[in-house]
């Protein structure tokens, strides 16, 4: 089966990024596929390279992006959701002006379509929500 | 085809597993996960309606990882306690997912 | 082509979830998809006539709802019971055209599409 995720909730807040992180290892680990991740509203926070958690404390950015990395997972961040929250990355950095940038590696800043398109292209579509 | 319900909500604070509920169809499976599976304790709110719906034939699932970081095992024995391994299956088996948060 | 099903629970201003669940309503009436709106639970608050955000600071989430019908999303479902149970006047509503819909009709909806999107 082919899967597409929809992730809403932020790490550390809720439990949605944990609850899809574990559910997207169990289904690779099945053989299943995934086409794509799609980080949305709070989820786009999981995209965040910056998150620095205590050592004691599961790094959950950095898992999905050890995930995404193992299986070349397509991880989409919602561009218009990522923008307003501060998710962001070199060309929307210059583009916007600001110092910085934080996307995390693996993950792809990009419009609504690209759910769209996931869903049609999908057996399967989960939401994880907050 | 049918449907999965995920319901990630206490029912002692929140309608959302009432409502899930009230209109999940015959066919369908719930799984509780996160804070849902408070909804597997018999001192629950939705506990009759919830076993009005086993009744009917809906099979609802708790996950065990969830039920087990809250310290609770599942009160009701026509609850399953699952792992994720099946929570993907039953996602396989079932058309559309909808989650209820 | 797969037909998507939005199924909006949550109310229009106190978490941006319900904008966010239009946005991507809108994004697939845009890309012409086969969608359809479902409005349930507090999601049938966004339909209540008389919103007024606050200028500069919240934006109109009634106006986007609005704009449904120029992007090709014909018909917007709302669940009658969840309406009735708040107390909606159904009457006076910020859309014109709404599908009400009971339990049974719910179900019907949700069997009828191939994939949900849950907000």
């Amino acid at each position: 089966m082919k899967f597409t995720l929809v992730i809403l909730g932020a790490p550390y807040s809720d439990s949605a990024s944990q609850s899809a992180l574990a559910f997207a290892q169990a289904a690779l680990d099945d053989g299943h596929s995934i086409h794509r991740l799609f980080f949305y509203a709070n989820g786009v926070y999981n995209a965040s390279r910056l998150a620095a958690p205590p050592q004691d404390e599961h790094d959950l950015p950095a898992s999905w992006t050890q995930l995404i990395k193992q299986h070349q997972l397509d991880a989409v961040v919602c561009i218009a959701a990522a923008l307003r929250r501060g998710v962001i990355d070199a060309t929307e950095a210059k583009r916007y002006q600001k110092d910085s940038n934080n996307i995390a590696e693996g993950f792809e800043l990009s419009g609504l379509g690209q759910l769209i398109e996931a869903s049609a292209a999908s057996d399967r579509l989960l939401t994880f929500g907050p | 085809m049918s449907t999965l319900h995920t319901v990630n909500k206490s029912p002692f604070a929140d309608q959302t597993l009432q409502s899930c509920l009230t209109l999940c169809a015959n066919g369908d499976s719930i799984l509780l996960i996160e804070d849902g599976t408070y909804g597997a304790l018999t001192a629950a709110p939705t506990t009759a309606l919830l076993n009005s719906v086993i009744a009917r034939g809906i099979t609802v699932y708790a996950l065990g990882d969830d039920l087990a970081a809250r310290g609770l095992h599942s009160q009701l024995n026509n609850i399953t306690t699952i792992n994720y391994q099946t929570f993907v299956r039953l996602s396989c088996e079932h058309k559309t997912i909808q989650s209820w948060y | 082509m797969k037909s998507l099903l939005c199924i909006s629970r949550h109310s229009p201003y106190g978490t941006a979830i319900a904008r966010e669940a239009l946005e991507a309503v809108l994004a697939a009436a845009a890309f012409e998809q086969n969608i359809a709106l479902l409005l349930m639970d507090d999601g049938v608050w966004q339909l209540k006539d008389q919103q007024q955000p606050i200028a500069g600071i919240q934006k109109s989430l009634a106006r986007n709802l609005n704009a449904l019908e120029m992007f090709g999303v014909d018909t917007v479902y709302a669940h009658q019971p969840s309406a009735q149970k708040r107390g909606l006047n159904t009457a006076e509503l910020c859309i014109e055209s709404i599908e009400w819909l009971d339990d049974d009709q719910v179900r019907q909806l949700i069997s009828n599409h191939d994939h949900l999107l849950s907000f």
